[in-house]
């Protein structure tokens, strides 16, 4: 902005003379703007008439806000980055040796994870903790399992997947229906549902295979919407939209239940009190191992011919398939993978949450997960893992900033304003880095040496 | 094919090829035969149709007509034409490169090497079942992999940045990696479209080493598309020239290299020579052609095919399926041999009159029917009637 707007009369004026101009252009703009919009306001009075409010003072301090805040950035921030631009430029660029978090980031990782619930238990007590296991643990680590699953799908193959809710509403219902009419048990249907979800998968992917880019995500949209809309509508089998209820929760292998009326229930076999926090705890580390297992699975694909096929696929289809790769079932194996974790995790979600609707699968969870992907960088587990925990986390903790409250007044309510949040924090990490927090890709076999690939010559795919 | 050997001595024969979009001929009955463990190199100018044959041979484009036939060493024999697509480098073992290069640039050199070899790895990993278990009969494979992608690698003079992207390698490197990557397949052919462009006479040499190597070393045959003169001649044993999607020249660098049809496809003949040739073989409809712009109820009109280009040989009438040519003006080697028989007709007066009669349309198509038998006596008159020997050695370094 500030070199668009510098012409040669700026060439003469300090940054100061300018940002005073450049502040009241700004506070001049914001005036036409913000007149309507925040300085009238149509409200209804006690007789249900249209009113009109005037709220200049609101109108006089946002304008003086971004003028402020223009004259600040122009005169203060914008010298401020170009002498530390300039000052690291003058600076040869040395090749930081990765910290010590940056080097074992998979494993602290993996050892918070594991260590979380013990602590929250330890702060809050049993059931204090079970906000935190549940609503944050839980909750998030449902995420990263399926962004890993549609990892596969768009950041290994590059297949872009808009549908890929329709998986993990497939998982769901297979767990859901199955256990309640037929009294399985989770551990039998949690394979039985992967299975499913992997069949439906590749029953979506032969339709598809022909397709490339838009033309492919706007069928696999159409496809998560197919799925949502026969739950909704085939009420013999799945109770419409008023959903199923009483799913059947997971024991711990047979061997103990988490049903108080059970005679093995986990407080009377181990002799301790009574707490819903030891179900919670649970399904954490169920979620858990699965998404370790997600997680081994992957890396393991990548380093097999399999793997590197749905990588090469994402480079360029073409030269595939003259270097003697079947790109046809090399697709369906990637939709399939893919398909198959969304339905372990929909199993999972049915299991914890005990009812399931076809509210939970619309295409907003799908442009979610995609968002987490996209955010985390395609093709990174690590990034990955971290979008979730900053977009499902972030979006849990709105909900607990109370004090806000006291900030905009007790009418406002924090959790209606997380959509918004969400897509201004896409919006700037997508600014200030186009390929996700972790761009790069990490080789999966090397001669010498494993260097990790810039993501400035990887590519999206193209469907 | 002056004798005629057993069909084993060659690995690919293209017989009676054509290959049509919409009515737009981009190959028209081209045959012809690449032998065993030697380069043959496809040449002709720009659209004529060279790398529409290559992805005949490599099964990007299902032929119209003809048919593609590869003998390998074990004596299996595979028609080309009737392979899906990916299954031609992975049974019938025929690789190839790309025009535009088509690597996979977000993956290290090793990488893509490795990718070139997922077939035999696909087979050890048990279909990554036992794979993903690591059985060791995976790692077996995949150290064996490695060390063929190091040789490979070796060979292109690229091991030292085996663990760079390969988008990150100068242009020169990048083909090189394309061909040590489509050696992976382990191909008893190896299709190589234009494996010179835009590489410095330093690089082009390396190319020619490399090529020389595999010929010598591999037992792989090569059939390459080449505009380089300086590649094709030091290195091809054969050379086929294409013009406009036929076959106008077959033989060793040093015949194609004088043959004046050759010779006036590259270079062209003069405007004049060109109307001089055509009165004499009285086609009237060519003249005012060269007067008036192309025909635009013949023309190739709007026509979204990839092949329309600024000159397109012939057309199809709908109605009739009669081929008839859009300028007939436009192939240069047409031209040579209508001069030929024009000289060669002139002493017989009777001949004009006929190619006066409405049945003249077909009359250059004819001649260049008539190639075989007017090539014998075509040169040695075209040399008479035209000053173009002194061309003719322009026409070879080009």
């Amino acid at each position: 902005m500030a070199a668009t707007v510098s012409s040669e009369r700026d060439a003469v004026a300090t940054p100061v003379q300018r940002a005073f101009r450049e502040a009241l252009y700004a506070g001049a703009i914001s005036l036409g703007l913000f007149v309507l919009f925040i300085g009238l306001r149509t409200d209804q009075n006690i007789s249900n008439e249209l009113i009109l409010v005037q709220r200049w003072g609101l109108l006089a301090i946002v304008v003086a806000a971004v003028t402020v805040g223009r004259f600040l950035y122009v005169a203060y921030a914008v010298p401020a980055m170009e002498r530390s631009r300039a000052e690291k430029a003058a600076v040869p660029a040395v090749v930081a040796e990765p910290g010590f978090v940056r080097r074992n980031f998979n494993k602290i990782g993996a050892t918070l994870l594991i260590l979380y619930p013990i602590a929250m238990v330890l702060f809050f007590g049993f059931q204090g903790s079970l906000k935190w296991v549940d609503n944050f643990g839980i909750q998030i680590l449902i995420y990263v399992m399926l962004a890993w699953g549609l990892n596969i799908v768009i950041g290994l193959a590059g297949l872009l997947d808009l549908g890929y809710v329709a998986f993990y509403a497939v998982g769901a219902y297979a767990y859901a229906l199955l256990g309640t009419h037929y009294g399985l048990s989770f551990w039998i249907l949690l394979p039985a549902a992967g299975a499913m979800a992997a069949f439906w998968g590749v029953m979506l992917g032969f339709p598809v295979l022909r397709l490339r880019g838009d033309y492919l995500a706007i069928v696999t949209l159409a496809f998560g919407e197919i799925i949502r809309l026969v739950l909704i509508n085939w009420r013999e089998v799945t109770n419409g939209s008023a959903g199923i209820s009483g799913i059947p929760k997971v024991s711990f292998f047979g061997l103990m239940s988490f049903n108080v009326s059970d005679p093995n229930y986990i407080a009377k076999v181990l002799h301790i009190t009574q707490s819903g926090a030891y179900y919670k705890i649970f399904l954490y580390y169920l979620i858990l191992a699965l998404c370790f297992l997600t997680a081994f699975v992957t890396i393991r694909l990548r380093r097999l011919p399999v793997g590197r096929a749905w990588e090469a696929l994402r480079e360029d289809e073409i030269a595939c398939r003259s270097l003697g790769i079947n790109t046809t079932t090399t697709k369906l194996t990637a939709f399939a993978t893919g398909a198959m974790f969304g339905g372990f995790a929909g199993s999972f979600f049915a299991a914890r949450q005990g009812f399931v609707s076809p509210e939970s699968f619309v295409f907003l969870e799908s442009a979610i997960i995609l968002a987490i992907v996209v955010l985390g960088g395609m093709g990174s587990l690590g990034g990955i893992a971290v979008a979730a925990l900053v977009m499902i986390g972030g979006t849990e903790i709105l909900r607990e900033l109370d004090f806000l409250k006291a900030v905009f007044g007790p009418d406002f309510t924090p959790e209606l304003y997380r959509m918004l949040l969400f897509g201004m924090a896409m919006v700037i990490v997508m600014l200030w880095k186009p390929r996700g927090f972790v761009g790069s890709r990490e080789p999966t076999a090397f001669l010498k040496e494993r260097r990790a690939v810039s993501a400035s010559f990887t590519k999206e795919g193209h469907g | 094919m002056n004798a005629t050997p057993s069909s084993n001595d060659f690995i690919l024969q293209v017989e009676h090829l054509s290959m049509k979009f919409g009515g737009l001929v981009a190959i028209g009955d081209l045959t012809f035969q690449a032998r065993r463990g030697e380069i043959t190199a496809l040449i002709g100018p720009n659209g004529a149709g060279k790398t529409t044959v290559f992805n005949c041979i490599t099964g990007f484009y299902k032929p119209t007509e003809g048919m593609i036939t590869l003998n390998k060493r074990d004596g299996s024999t595979y028609l080309l034409e009737r392979l899906p697509n990916h299954e031609i480098p992975a049974r019938a073992k025929v690789a190839r490169t790309f025009q535009n290069i088509r690597l996979f640039s977000g993956m290290t050199l090793l990488e893509n090497l490795l990718v070139a070899q997922h077939n035999k790895l696909m087979k050890a990993s048990g279909y990554t079942f036992l794979g993903l278990f690591g059985f060791p009969s995976y790692r077996q494979a995949s150290a064996e992999s490695i060390e063929l992608a190091r040789h490979w690698l070796e060979k292109a003079n690229l091991v030292d940045r085996a663990d760079d992207p390969a988008g990150d390698l100068p242009y020169g490197a990048q083909r090189r990696l394309e061909i040590a990557r489509a050696m992976c397949t382990g191909p008893e052919l190896l299709c190589l479209d234009e494996p010179a462009a835009g590489l410095n006479p330093k690089e082009s040499a390396a190319l020619n080493e490399l090529l020389m190597d595999i010929k010598n070393n591999t037992g792989t045959s090569i059939l390459l598309i080449e505009h380089d003169m300086s590649v094709v001649m030091q290195i091809s044993d054969h050379v086929v020239v294409l013009e406009y999607g036929r076959k106008i020249s077959d033989g060793n660098p040093e015949s194609v290299r004088t043959d004046p049809r050759v010779i006036a496809a590259y270079l062209g003949v003069d405007d004049e020579e060109v109307q001089e040739v055509l009165t004499e073989v009285g086609d009237e409809d060519v003249i005012e052609q060269l007067d008036t712009g192309p025909d635009a109820a013949h023309g190739p009109g709007n026509s979204a095919s990839m092949m329309a280009g600024p000159v397109s040989d012939s057309v199809e009438h709908a109605d009739e399926g009669e081929r008839v040519t859009v300028s007939k003006g436009a192939s240069k080697a047409a031209q040579i041999d209508a001069r030929a028989t024009s000289v060669a007709s002139k002493p017989t007066p009777a001949a004009k009159p006929a190619a006066k009669s409405s049945a003249a349309k077909a009359e250059p198509k004819k001649a260049a029917a008539k190639t075989p038998a007017a090539k014998a006596s075509g040169p040695s008159k075209g040399k008479e009637a035209a000053p173009k020997p002194a061309a003719g050695k322009r026409g070879g370094r080009k």
